[in-house]
């Protein structure tokens, strides 16, 4: 009888045993193979062309989609309520956040917009496009636009899933002509056509 | 039916013990030497208040115990930047001076892996400094260390917050040495490569709204100039 007992016990203290290691094995495992992180994805819209290089383009509808907007002297900024920095080195320096879309309107990032005229740098343009699930374009601009409207740039640099392409990036603001009250509203196309580094071929 | 309830009892401690193992990995410390305090290129370092009230503008999901600021700004609620911060900052100098102006934008990274000690947090700075023009500096932020000695014990607090001195680097990568990336678009450091490394100094967080008294500091390794 005791020593049934006695059996019955181990056999409770190594199923016990049993079940830390497998709480443990358990729980190493979901911390290996549960994504923490799952950054949502929209299909990249890009066109792929003969040279291996591609374009994709983003828009920004305005004034929706503008976060912040900010230029000193200015009596009004976005958001209502925001107080931007009266400084001497801010003067005729604007910066703006904005969400941008892809082709298909859905939004896909957030982007900074820098401009502004300097006696240091002179005049500049320059966006940071930020993709949580692709990586940031650091784009420079042309500060002048062309007849047309177009502004040009070069992308200056890229992280992760841009951090090897080279390419340009045009910019251009469509004034929307709908009504009478459409003062400032429209959309501000970014088209870029990126290309990869050369890769020889045996 | 005793043999199963062991089993259970067993598996429950052992996901106890994994987690206070993560929590308490001796293996995972809490980086407070700069790797660039060895450089001897010219160092800027820039301050900002980490409390979003303090700052320009701050924006995120809108669901977060962090409150956007103002409180009318666009907030970043779409499932594609729902795991983003925006932040508009004026970057003061090492004497309190304003220097800068600084635009972060910081979204969770799908590299995190709990197992690693890394709670990671890609995230990109817009920098305008007059003098010496504008910049972009990328990096990875681990954010671990910060989690398990700020923000766990103050959920963990009966008043819902914590206050102490801390000091961590939160600059992971994607240097060698755990070094921010910044590229130069205007002024005279065009072309030449560069460094920053990210730090945060706590004093005071709550569970409720987030810092309270906390700063960042970016310190950025600039070449010398030819005169």
């Amino acid at each position: 009888m005791v020593a049934k007992r006695k059996r019955q016990d181990q056999g409770l203290i190594k199923t016990f045993n049993l079940g830390i290691v497998l709480g443990i094995v358990m729980a190493a495992m979901l911390a290996y193979f549960f994504p923490v992180v799952d950054q949502h994805r929209e299909s990249s819209l890009i066109s792929v062309h003969a040279n291996g290089g591609n374009s994709e383009s983003f828009h920004i509808r305005l004034p929706d989609d503008k976060i912040v907007a900010g230029v000193s002297g200015r009596q009004t900024s976005t958001p209502p309520g925001l107080e931007w920095p009266e400084l001497d080195f801010l003067q005729n320096i604007q910066t703006e956040l904005f969400k941008i879309r892809n082709e298909n309107g859905v939004v896909v990032g957030a982007a900074s917009r820098m401009s502004g005229k300097s006696e240091q740098h002179g005049s500049f343009v320059e966006w940071a496009l930020h993709l949580p699930a692709r990586g940031t374009m650091y784009v420079s601009m042309d500060p002048n636009p062309s007849p047309d409207g177009y502004r040009e740039g070069t992308l200056r640099v890229g992280t992760r899933e841009f951090l090897t392409l080279n390419g340009v990036v045009l910019e251009r603001f469509i004034r929307d002509d709908i009504g009478q009250d459409s003062d400032g509203a429209g959309r501000i196309e970014l088209a870029a056509a990126l290309v990869g580094p050369a890769v020889d071929i045996e | 039916m005793k043999y199963a309830i062991s089993l259970v009892i067993g598996m429950i401690l052992g996901v106890t013990l994994f987690v206070l193992g993560l929590y308490y990995n001796p293996f995972v410390g809490n980086p407070s030497v700069s790797p660039l305090a060895v450089s001897d290129l010219d160092m800027v370092d820039l301050s900002y208040s980490l409390v979003a009230s303090d700052s320009i503008a701050f924006t995120n999901n809108g669901e977060s115990h962090v409150k956007p600021h103002p409180a009318k700004v666009l907030q970043l609620w779409e499932p594609t930047v729902d795991r983003t911060r925006g932040f508009v900052t004026v970057l003061t100098d090492s004497r309190g001076e304003p220097a800068g102006l600084g635009v972060k934008f910081s979204s969770d990274s799908e590299d995190t892996a709990l197992l690693d000690g890394a709670v990671l947090v890609n995230s990109v700075w817009h920098i305008y400094l007059p003098g010496r023009g504008t910049f972009l500096v990328d990096q990875t932020e681990n954010f671990w260390p910060y989690l398990r000695d700020i923000v766990i014990p103050a959920r963990l607090s009966s008043g819902d917050n914590w206050r102490g001195s801390w000091y961590g680097i939160m600059s992971v990568g994607p240097g060698a040495l755990g070094t921010a990336r910044v590229t130069a678009n205007t002024g005279p450091f065009i072309g030449s490569e560069a460094e920053a490394v990210e730090s945060i100094a706590a004093r005071a967080y709550s569970s409720n709204s987030g810092p309270v008294g906390m700063s960042g500091s970016l310190t950025i390794a600039l070449p010398h100039l030819e005169d």
